[in-house]
């Protein structure tokens, strides 16, 4: 096949008049959920075109659509001028199509050059050496910094980076669609990959990245074309655009959703995270500096772009997370005061605290898929039973509560909970935890992927939480419902704190622009402190 | 003399162990653990006596390369057959590989022992043996003439065809491993069948050829076993532990076929060392034929302390694939 042959060493003359890639009024849906509707997008040769929007806007879809991995259910796709039909990533190549996946996808014990040539059918006989020798003169030509004969294993996030941009070029690639480059890199190592992408597009390369930081954006692309939930918000040039625009047109209009909020009765402070600090085994820190309060009879909202450090966060507060700083808890009944910090999971219940924590991830850390309602319940409660056999009457009944009140919909008790739907997962697990009574709710995304009812159901039950008295941290993506649900809302950005603001007066634009913040400056100065 | 009488017994007791180790090599590197090698070892060695048996009962004198080519058809077909079996239980049907390695491990061992007690039957004998001397000595036929003459010859020279046949296939697997664009396929697939697959490689017919090919080359071992170690006499349960020893024999040579060439002769010399030592009572034997494990266990608790990532198994060793669909 010839696309398949690797076409290194062939500059790109293609017609730069012609746009490289064009999507027409692209749609396409999941089941009842539409990811991208009624999409359009231009991008030349010699041009880096960004894509921007929230999570779950519809960004990778579409790039996905482009790359052969989903087919659009309407719309059409042109390459250079003509119209064409992907349907595999085979397909995508074809068309000198590449894209860089924001997991890469390689074998760790070969080295960068196996990696490369890996799946290829190149004319000739199997030579790893030459192969070596086209990727380095690949490396000299955009200014890779890359051993070829490296292992994987052996190589740093931005190197395991290269290698999979130098796949697509070695299959000689013309279009590169980037997916959250920057997302793993540190700065100094994204302004290195900035530069390449700059040589490829002077070389005539057509590039789009998917990015939701608004200084990337701003300081690397040519266009921007904006995806506000799944929707088409425009294309500007980026010469003409600032970040308070792009903000407005990546959040969107407010939607009311009419959520029930209380004021707070008598707030008093009963979670106080002093400067905690977290690394990630490369270095890279995670968390900076971060202080905060929770207080009891509130609901904290913590809004931020996944993975800002949200996850690191709630697990230092649980115990499941190592960091520097003090995380101070307030003992209600004792009037005590213990730091959490670096305490295990069962050293945090020894000294009475009632932390319950909901996290993001059910089926892996909240619950065991292959187990029953009444033994997920058990696995919280176990250590209250004074023989050596199981006492499964209490756990029984609480199932049977959690079932009736929450209305899970399940055949029966025994029903392992992988059987059951997202939305009555999420029911069990919440149930289970705010059973124990918690002076601390900790909950992550806890309406990901349910529907409107049971979303709504999971906000009744935080409300009720914080009339009981509990301190109630949640931590969401739909800024939406951060607004109408919580008292406030602690915006995070890259690891560290841009402000806390009070959600009753609060506006989306206001928090998409501390979201988003290059928070190199650090973020003190923005939001009114609630 | 009796140094050079201990390494030629040695060698051609490591040779079933060579087959074996690399046909679960070839199996493994596809990221398939097939524990069934024991049984399709012994499937191999039964199939080629039943063909055997059948072609000495019928022709009237016996043609020297049909003698040959019959039980070695009949072994090939049988151990395939077991591959298939493995491949559609764990590739397509994508049950555990454990359990189908080891129901295969019963399986085979029964399929034997079933034949080989139907075959002694039609022969009349009273115990489940077979002797198929004919058949055997033409595959003991020495390949070289110089096998009788000093100790050289004695040790290198006095084999078969299927010994060196033996370590012609696990040099030519470990060239094509490590110095071919199938090999590196292969290891890939072994390795994170999800990015092979989003290169273009059919991970499923990775899978399938290599577990048919390794079962093929693991049921040699079963026919050279009967043919040439044992004299052509098939006695159920005779092969004994052999496959367990050639899986293990897969972790000393840290999954490289040309290792195991050496790692095979150290085996069986290990087996069979016992016989060279005077006054031995039984439970002493035993002990010493326990020295290959141990030696495997030795072993595996050295390469896991040095935690060198080319000693490992194939990081997808004993997983089903399933292309991740939304």
């Amino acid at each position: 096949m010839e696309a398949n042959t690797a076409n290194y060493a062939e500059p790109a003359a293609a017609d730069r008049s012609v746009p490289a890639i064009h999507l027409e009024h692209i749609t396409k849906r999941f089941g009842a959920v539409t990811a991208n509707d009624d999409v359009s997008l231009t991008v030349y040769h010699g041009e880096i075109l960004s894509i921007l929007g929230e999570n779950g806007s519809g960004k990778t879809t579409l790039m996905n659509m482009i790359s052969g991995i989903y087919y659009p259910d309407h719309g059409k796709i042109f390459v250079d001028g003509e119209e064409v039909v992907i349907r595999s990533p085979k397909d995508a190549f074809r068309y000198k199509i590449g894209m860089i996946h924001q997991h890469f996808k390689l074998v760790d014990i070969f080295t960068a050059t196996e990696n490369i040539v890996l799946g290829l059918k190149e004319e000739g006989r199997f030579s790893l050496k030459r192969a070596a020798g086209r990727v380095r003169k690949i490396c000299n030509r955009y200014g890779f910094d890359l051993d070829p004969n490296k292992k994987i294993y052996e190589m740093s996030v931005s190197e395991k980076q290269t290698v999979e941009i130098i796949k697509v070029l070695y299959r000689g690639a013309d279009i590169l669609i980037l997916d959250e480059p920057t997302a793993v890199l540190t700065p100094q190592e994204a302004q290195k990959l900035f530069a390449v992408l700059r040589r490829m597009r002077d070389a005539g390369k057509a590039i789009i990245i998917i990015t939701h930081k608004l200084h990337e954006v701003l300081s690397l692309s040519d266009q921007v074309t904006v995806l506000c939930k799944g929707r088409y918000a425009g294309t500007v040039n980026t010469a003409e655009t600032n970040e308070s625009q792009l903000t407005e047109m990546m959040v969107g209009r407010k939607v009311t959703l009419n959520i029930d909020r209380s004021e707070p009765k008598n707030p008093t402070d009963r979670l106080i995270v002093k400067g905690i600090t977290c690394k990630n085994r490369e270095g890279a820190e995670l968390l900076h500096n971060v202080s905060f309060t929770a207080r009891s009879g509130e609901i904290l909202g913590i809004a931020g772009i996944a993975g800002s450090g949200q996850r690191e966060l709630l697990e230092a507060i649980a115990g499941l997370q190592h960091v520097d700083g003090q995380i101070l808890y307030l003992n209600p009944s004792t009037n005590q005061s213990d730091d959490l910090r670096d305490k295990t999971p069962e050293q945090i219940r020894e000294l009475g605290v009632r932390l319950s924590f909901v996290p993001e991830d059910r089926l892996g850390m909240g619950l065991v898929g292959n187990m029953d309602i009444v033994d997920n319940i058990m696995l919280r409660s176990y250590k209250k039973g004074r023989s050596i056999f199981l006492e499964r009457k209490a756990p029984k009944s609480l199932a049977e509560k959690i079932i009736r009140d929450l209305e899970v919909v399940t055949p029966s008790t025994a029903t392992p909970v992988r059987r059951l739907s997202g939305g009555n997962v999420q029911k069990v697990l919440v149930g289970r935890e705010i059973a124990a009574a918690p002076t601390v709710l900790m909950a992550a995304y806890p309406v990901r992927g349910l529907d409107i009812n049971a979303s709504f159901t999971i906000y009744n039950l935080l409300n009720r939480q914080k009339e009981s008295g509990a301190a109630v941290i949640f931590v969401g993506e739909d800024l939406d419902v951060l607004i109408e649900l919580c008292d406030r809302i602690m915006v995070i950005s890259s690891g560290r704190i841009s402000g806390i603001v009070d959600a009753r007066t609060a506006t989306k634009e206001q928090i998409g622009l501390m979201m988003t913040q290059n928070t190199a400056e650090g973020g003190e100065s923005h939001g009114s402190r609630a | 003399m009796m140094l050079a009488n201990f390494l030629q017994r040695a060698i051609m007791q490591g040779i079933p162990l060579l087959y074996g180790s690399t046909g679960e090599i070839i199996t493994e590197k596809s990221g398939n653990l097939n524990l069934g090698i024991p049984g399709i070892m012994y499937v191999g060695g039964i199939s080629g006596v039943i063909g055997a048996f059948f072609y000495e009962q019928h022709a009237a004198s016996l043609n020297p390369v049909l003698a040959v080519m019959i039980p070695l058809f009949c072994s090939i077909l049988g151990s395939l057959l077991m591959g298939l079996i493995y491949s559609f239980l764990t590739v397509t049907l994508r049950a555990n590989q454990n359990v189908t390695g080891l129901a295969l491990t019963t399986f085979g061992v029964g399929v034997g022992n079933f034949f080989g007690g139907s075959l002694a039957k039609l022969a009349g004998s009273d115990i489940p043996s077979i002797n198929l001397t004919q058949t055997s000595g033409f595959f003991r036929k020495q390949l070289f003439a110089a096998g009788d003459s000093g100790w050289f010859g004695q040790i290198f020279l006095s084999h078969s065809f299927l010994a060196y046949a033996s370590i012609v296939i696990s040099l030519v697997t470990a060239y094509v491993l490590s110095h071919t664009r199938i090999g590196l396929q292969l290891r890939a697939v072994g390795e994170n069948p999800a990015t092979a697959d989003a290169a273009g490689i059919n991970v499923g017919k990775y899978k399938y050829f290599a577990t048919c090919i390794g079962s093929v080359t693991a049921g040699l071992g079963g026919l050279y076993y009967v043919m040439d170690y044992a004299n052509g006499v098939w006695s159920n349960d005779g092969f004994g532990d052999r496959g367990w020893l050639a899986i293990a024999l897969v972790i000393f040579a840290v999954w490289r076929p040309n290792f195991s060439i050496l790692g095979s002769i150290l085996f069986g010399g290990l087996y069979i060392v016992h016989m060279y030592i005077r006054n031995l009572d039984v439970s002493g034997q035993e002990l010493f034929k326990m020295l290959p494990y141990v030696v495997t266990i030795l072993f595996l608790i050295v390469i896991s302390m040095r935690r060198k990532r080319e000693a490992q198994p194939p990081a997808h060793l004993g997983q089903s694939y399933f292309r991740e669909e939304r």
